[in-house]
């Protein structure tokens, strides 16, 4: 089963739907809610990803019976060196933002901790794309 | 699916029903349905939150409350009054006054429910400090709130604290105060009188726990109407109860919006009225909001004092019950005979806790995921077809409430009057069958009523 939910750039507001969604999907298909958690905490970080940094993305989830496959993907900026931007407490945020709470550069390692599967690949000026794997038993 | 059924107390009477759309429109857990002309309210997904009855234009939904004369079941007939009790009558009425009539109606004990609030906070705060790793803890305060996590957030049922609310505290403290006085157990006969129909179906079907620590529970309008008839038929002034107790000024906010909430240090948060809980429990469950240490959730606008048996304007009464608190606060700061509690305390803690509280979800579409992706299929396709427009006139609250009802069985794709029209365009069902439908769904009477063409 596939969806396919659009991602708006620099709208916070609207920032965490689409992980919204898929998480009403999964519970409907009675899957464990800790699985649940574990996907639509990683989901919902790489939502507010695109939201923060890109101009536009999509979320294509893909659900067979024994996982739930998400590749979201951007037009934006990229990421420049992805080994870097994985380590615990990197940000290109700048002190003011992270003042106000945001910016803490925990997304991508918390996206990897609640993740089975994790691949990103980026071109810079291009975009972004991150795959999520998540098994589902 | 397990076939467990709860205790609802929100009854609809079906000589009264209209068949409208309010109730099931307004339902959190999507639990109405209108079938014949009726609401129906699966029991499955009812929170007994109340939020049907309040929006019932005729009265057809009622809140079910034991025969008052089972009281005189027992000798010993303790009434628990729930705190806002006292804040729905005006000023000029006194405290003693409303114990004396209570106690009129056949009462041998009368006793206020939140009297043992300060034993379950400093319960609770020890419960956080051992269970950390639950944080955010949720509070068992209000059964509504309970049971919505169990059907539509399974995953949080481990916040919620396992300790009992206060009512089964005061419930046990009271009988074994009585016991120890040389009753026997049996004699006794505790009545809850409650602003709600959550607290009903709590007593009567509890939440992880077996035992039944109420015997009856008594409507507080019903109360309200007694107390109120008997002092203004008795001109002589009924013969006022002197009071030894009086409750703390944190025991009289417990009930209202932060009650619970200011008790505890870290980051707490209090949220009344059950769509804002289920926004906060929807961030909650995505970890949008994570680093809160307590939630007071409450489903209704401004708690216990906003319940569906409440009489008074709420402002008014929380008002009132400020007042009388700041009241006490100032000219009686001991609080009389108050420590008695603390004789029992070790018996409380011993018995404070609750077991499991299952989750039971009413989300997923079949304990199979291979069966549920096929209904989300099904679901998918259904909606494909079906106007979108959510207007109700099928019996469900929404089309996707449709699709789901007739992917499991419970509803046919031509209840939709969209589709009906479509099918006699197409000749497919003739103008009869399609009346038929309509009928099945609204009942006989609404469409005999009515003489479109006049005269």
């Amino acid at each position: 089963m596939e969806f396919r939910f659009e991602i708006e750039g620099g709208n916070f507001s609207k920032a965490g739907t689409a992980s919204s969604e898929v998480k009403k999907i999964l519970k409907q298909l009675n899957v464990d809610p800790k699985i649940i958690k574990r996907t639509v905490v990683s989901l919902y970080e790489a939502e507010v990803n695109v939201v923060a940094h890109a101009y536009e993305g999509e979320m294509n989830v893909e659900i067979i019976p024994d996982k739930v496959s998400v590749t979201i993907q951007d037009k934006g900026p990229g990421i420049p060196d992805i080994d870097q931007a994985m380590q615990e407490g990197y940000s290109t945020a700048t002190p003011k933002v992270r003042e106000m709470g945001f910016g803490a550069g925990m997304g991508l390692p918390n996206i990897k901790k609640n993740s089975d599967q994790l691949n990103i690949s980026s071109k810079v000026n291009v975009g972004t794309i991150v795959e999520i794997v998540n098994y589902l038993k | 699916m397990e076939k467990i059924h709860f205790y609802h107390a929100l009854k609809v009477v079906e000589e009264v029903c209209i068949g409208c759309t309010h109730c099931m429109n307004v339902c959190p857990t999507s639990a109405i349905r209108v079938k014949n002309g009726i609401a129906n309210i699966n029991k499955n997904a009812c929170v007994d939150c109340g939020e049907c009855l309040k929006a019932c234009p005729v009265n057809a939904i009622f809140v079910e409350q034991d025969d008052f004369t089972k009281i005189f079941n027992y000798k010993q007939r303790v009434a628990l009054l729930p705190t806002v009790l006292l804040g729905q009558f005006p000023d000029e009425i006194k405290e003693e006054q409303i114990y004396a009539v209570i106690k009129e109606l056949g009462f041998t004990h009368v006793y206020e429910v939140d009297e043992t609030a300060d034993i379950l906070t400093d319960v609770t705060k020890n419960y956080m400090h051992k269970n950390y790793q639950n944080r955010p803890f949720i509070s068992s305060f209000c059964p509504a709130i309970v049971r919505l996590i169990q059907v539509k957030f399974p995953a949080l049922v481990d916040h919620i604290i396992h300790l009992k609310p206060v009512i089964d505290i005061s419930a046990l403290f009271y009988r074994k105060k009585l016991m120890d006085e040389g009753f026997q157990r049996e004699e006794i006969g505790i009545f809850y009188v409650t602003p709600c129909a959550a607290k009903i179906a709590a007593v009567k079907s509890p939440v992880g726990t077996e035992e039944m620590l109420i015997d009856g529970v008594i409507n507080m309008d019903f109360i309200y109407n007694k107390v109120l008839l008997s002092i203004k038929q008795n001109k002589e002034k009924a013969k006022e109860v002197p009071l030894k107790r009086h409750l703390s000024r944190r025991m009289i906010g417990w009930t209202l919006t932060n009650g619970e909430a200011s008790q505890y240090s870290g980051r707490c948060l209090a949220i009344d009225e059950i769509h804002n809980v289920i926004e906060v429990l929807e961030k909650l469950e995505n970890e949008v909001i994570s680093d809160v240490d307590f939630l007071e959730l409450r489903a209704c606008d401004h708690s216990c004092a906003g319940g569906v048996l409440a009489t008074e304007n709420r402002f008014l009464a929380i008002e009132r019950l400020r007042k009388r608190a700041a009241y006490h606060h100032k000219n009686r700061p001991e609080i009389l005979k108050e420590r008695e509690i603390e004789k029992y305390r070790s018996y409380l803690l011993d018995n404070i806790s609750i077991k499991n509280i299952e989750p039971r979800s009413i989300v997923s579409l079949d304990t199979d995921m291979m069966v549920a992706m096929g209904k989300m299929k099904k679901i998918n396709r259904i909606m494909r077809v079906l106007p979108g427009i959510d207007c109700g006139a099928c019996g469900a609250p929404r089309c996707q409430a449709l699709a789901e009802d007739i992917v499991q069985g419970k509803a046919k794709m031509t209840q939709c009057v969209f589709l009906q029209k479509m099918l006699v365009k197409e000749e497919l069902i003739s103008p009869q069958e399609s009346f038929d439908i309509s009928e099945k769904t609204w009942g006989k009477e609404r469409f005999e009523k009515k003489n479109i063409k006049g005269k």
